[in-house]
């Protein structure tokens, strides 16, 4: 484990300088190489470009799917509606207070049992280290789950979003993994000078771990906001609901999304022009890019870390 | 750390009052991690208990007794109940087929990222890299989002069919049947490929360059170069992803099919793990029948995951848990 410190991978170094001759056949190969990966990028770009132009671009043409290259008659009125729709604000403040209070707690902590799962004085370490890992493995079901969660009062709560999800495994054999890759010395240096296991771990690993934190960080804030399943088992109260739970009661009961929109637009239909007044495709269009949003932002700044995490774990195996 | 060579020894010393200053600390850093230890068994182990309702005639919100108790009724009536056996073996036959599909084409990954690293321009292969990855960060709700304002009756898909005159009636594409399978593989695929493939490009990039040196010398083409040194490198990443699906060959996850499923594909894209969410949380609470089926898959799924460690132990000389 020790040779593979995260820096050492650079998944760019894959490329092989040197052209000794290239024969009629290899350029054939490469030109049709290009072109399939040009089509798979395509269909992996298309869609997330296609919703946002559409999002506000001339409702009802969008309605019919007429936008299909570039935005059309652009206006914003739809993102005006969508921040008016009810219970959107609450979903949003869920998902961003879910998100930034899981990460933190979710990081912090398995930065810390990864931390202490690398000491050799740890009581019974290796017992503690496996009671925490096997739970990869287990799983007692969803009904199970779900009626331990209504024991303990976190259906309908806040915290039951945060809760069940601050103790990963995963991210903590990763921790550990890093910490190991760390020399002993620097905390006996500090033990040597009186620091208790805490100040070793504040003072003295916090700061060299900060790289693997930060890429687990990634992670846990990618999976908080993508969460959907623990609303659907655990949240009733539609005060709870997520903006991705949101967004899936608008695609599905379309009849629900009429009323609303009748009702938020009745006060200005008659003002407003076709190709502003909202319908049951804008508002599903503008909810879908509010919600993946965040997500295209930060994910082009964090791809090296994304890469870096499943390369750890790819050592792990 | 290591310097006190035998603690036991030092403990046995010391007097009854006086505890070993080493003991004290690791009995101190337990203390520290026993919250968090405590949380682990709470959301993770005691959940378990949880099994025993399926041995019980449970009806929320009645607390089970030992009046309630059933024994293996429920485990029977999974069997004895025509009408539920074949929903059950409905189901199985999605979840075989589902995970079926995705062994199948298991290589794609693999052979996405051999050729994405033959590409010589690296701000194409950078950019490629880039945008097919990013579906993987956006969760299934976002997905279907997405699937539904490019393929629903007035969605991208069917105007543009209808403008070249492919077809003058909108193809339902997402509820009709033809395929289905296939289409949730290709979404799965769409969701997951460019992920999996970064694995296989850290393993190419590990590939020795001498040998690669040695066979263009040697007059190899590229192809040659692919099949007889890129391929068979990557054999071993790929055997355990093999492995891994094997392993979790009845856990297809819930999610995709529970957002994909309406009224009409229903019957084809119930796999197990949804088949047990619909049978407990749609109305008609049938908890206990529901944690049997979970507890089923469960063991099921355990001796799998054994099978095929010992195999890869047996095979590669390691296993993967």
């Amino acid at each position: 484990m020790q040779n593979t410190t995260p820096n050492e991978i650079k998944p760019e170094m894959t490329f092989k300088k040197s052209r000794i001759k290239t024969s009629a056949g290899d350029k054939i190969i490469s030109v049709i190489t290009y072109f399939i990966y040009a089509l798979f990028a395509f269909v992996c770009v298309y869609p997330f470009y296609y919703v946002i132009i559409n999002s506000f671009s001339a409702n009802n043409l969008s309605e019919r799917g007429k936008v299909l290259l570039y935005p059309m008659q652009i206006h914003f009125k739809n993102y005006v509606s969508v921040f008016t729709l009810p219970g959107i604000l609450d979903a949003a403040k869920v998902s961003v207070y879910r998100t930034v209070i899981g990460t933190v707690l979710t990081v912090i902590v398995a930065a810390f049992l990864g931390f202490m799962f690398t000491r050799n004085t740890l009581w019974r370490r290796k017992l503690w280290y496996r009671f925490v890992t096997v739970t990869m493995y287990i799983n007692a079901g969803i009904i199970p789950w779900f009626l331990t969660m209504k024991l303990l009062g976190l259906t309908n709560n806040f915290w039951g979003y945060i809760f069940p999800m601050i103790i990963q495994p995963f991210y903590i054999v990763l921790c550990k993994t890093y910490c190991e890759s760390v020399p002993q010395a620097l905390q006996e240096a500090a033990e040597i000078d009186g620091a208790g296991t805490l100040r070793v771990f504040f003072s003295v690993m916090l700061p060299v771990i900060k790289p693997i934190m930060a890429t687990i960080a990634v992670f846990a804030a990618v999976n908080q906001w993508n969460s959907f399943q623990d609303t659907l088992l655990l949240m009733s109260d539609e005060k709870m609901y997520t903006l991705q739970f949101r967004l899936y009661q608008y695609l599905t009961s379309a009849s629900s999304l009429k009323a609303l929109v009748s009702n938020s637009t009745s006060s200005t239909a008659m003002m407003a022009s076709l190709a502003s007044a909202a319908t049951a495709t804008s508002i599903r269009m503008t909810v879908t890019v509010v919600v993946v949003f965040p997500i295209m932002c930060v994910y082009p700044f964090f791809q090296k870390y994304f890469t870096k995490g499943i390369m750890i774990g790819a050592v792990k195996g | 750390m290591e310097l006190n060579s035998s603690p036991k020894k030092q403990a046995s010393y010391a007097s009854l009052r006086n505890i070993n200053p080493r003991k004290l600390r690791s009995y101190k850093e337990f203390l520290l991690i026993l919250p968090f230890l405590i949380l682990v068994a709470l959301f993770s182990y005691f959940p378990l208990f949880g099994w025993i309702y399926a041995f019980h005639d449970y009806k929320p919100p009645f607390p089970i007794t030992n009046d309630t108790w059933v024994g293996l009724k429920w485990f029977i009536t999974i069997f004895d109940n025509p009408v539920r056996l074949k929903n059950v073996i409905r189901v199985l036959r999605n979840t075989f087929i589902m995970s079926g599909i995705s062994l199948l084409f298991s290589w794609f990954p693999m052979v996405f990222a051999v050729f994405l690293n033959e590409i010589r321009c690296k701000p194409f292969r950078k950019f490629v890299q880039t945008v097919t990855t990013l579906p993987n960060f956006i969760s299934w709700v976002l997905v279907y989002a997405i699937a539904f304002s490019l393929f629903s009756t007035n969605g991208a898909v069917n105007s543009v069919l209808q403008q070249i005159g492919a077809t003058t009636e909108a193809i339902p594409f997402l509820t009709q049947t033809d395929g289905i399978w296939f289409k949730m593989w290709l979404w799965l695929t769409w969701k997951n490929a460019g992920w999996a493939a970064i694995m296989y490009l850290a393993a190419i990039s590990g590939i020795d360059e001498q040998m690669i040196e040695a066979a263009k010398v040697d007059g190899a083409t590229r192809m040659q170069i692919i099949w007889h040194i890129t391929i068979p490198s990557l054999l071993p990443t790929y055997f355990v992803i093999v492995m891994l699906n094997l392993a979790n060959f009845l856990s297809n996850g819930m999610e995709q099919y529970y957002v994909f499923q309406n009224a009409f594909t229903q019957d084809y894209v119930e796999v197990l793990d949804l088949y047990v969410y619909n049978m407990s949380m749609s109305g008609t609470g049938m908890y206990p029948l529901a944690t049997v089926v979970s507890i089923l898959k469960s063991l099921v799924s355990v001796v799998l995951l054994f099978v095929t460690n010992t195999a890869s132990k047996l095979i590669r000389g390691e296993g993967f848990i």
